[in-house]
């Protein structure tokens, strides 16, 4: 049974308008290279320049953020659920 | 376009008005419709969760407020459409920081609160490549709310 991965609302448009996907994985940066390896249009909004995923895109494994436990390097198993959750920032000129 | 109704423009100032000089943030809980408009019910204010010396010209909502508010948006057959924030001092344009933390599909209303008064509202939408905003259309039954001039931005917007 591989892991599930949900996609935030924003999202959706780049995954075929799909809420989750499936996909088979080790750990959590696996799992979400392959939504963004089947689904390129994510990778954008989800990653920088420099590869890595932006600031503001959180990343809970069955409603445990991943900074809590092992980064992306955290293990994932079958039955597993991973979220995708924004955090809201911005601000003025100054 | 996002259609609002004139209670719903009247909080949002009031909570960029009772938060001055800080910036206020909030939810937009309703509808996404076809042809990627948007409809309003409700709006929720959250607490700007960045630390206090940062709160003139930053805001921040935490990823379980977000959670929080969908949930309450949920229950209620709707999603969150959206967010708002007050630029205090500053015009209701998206900042190069706001550009940097957007996400898309969503719409951005800004508040200007210029020396505590409330001066202006606009609505953004992020484009899709990340390169800027485009302005929204607000439809909204406040008659004293009419904008003709529309803008867009494709790199980083200049302070007025």
């Amino acid at each position: 049974m591989p892991v599930t991965i949900i996609i935030p609302t924003a999202l959706r448009q780049y995954a075929n308008d799909r809420a989750e996907m499936e996909v088979e994985a080790q750990t959590v940066a696996e799992a979400l290279d392959r939504l963004t390896t089947e689904h390129s249009g994510l990778r954008l909004h989800l990653y920088n320049e420099q590869n890595r995923l932006r600031n503001f895109v959180n990343v809970y494994l069955n409603d445990e953020d991943i900074r809590h436990a092992a980064g992306h390097a955290t293990p994932v198993k079958d039955g597993d659920t991973i979220m995708i959750v924004p955090s809201i920032a911005g601000g003025d000129f100054h | 376009m996002i259609t609002l109704g004139a209670t719903h423009l009247e909080a949002m100032r009031a909570h960029g008005h009772r938060d001055y000089p800080y910036e206020c943030c909030g939810l937009l809980i309703g509808r996404f419709l076809e042809y990627g408009r948007k409809a309003v019910s409700e709006i929720y204010p959250i607490s700007n969760a960045r630390e206090e010396q940062s709160k003139r010209n930053r805001f921040l909502i935490r990823p379980e407020e977000l959670l929080r508010g969908e949930r309450h948006a949920r229950k209620r057959g709707l999603d969150v459409v959206g967010f708002y924030h007050s630029h205090p001092d500053a015009p209701a344009v998206p900042s190069q920081y706001d550009l940097e933390h957007a996400w898309p599909t969503y719409s951005y209303i800004v508040v200007s609160v210029l020396k505590g008064v409330v001066r202006d509202l606009r609505s953004w939408e992020m484009k899709t490549d990340r390169s800027g905003f485009d302005e929204e259309e607000i439809l909204s039954g406040d008659s004293n709310y009419a904008r003709h001039n529309y803008y867009s931005y494709s790199v980083a917007p200049i302070c007025e």
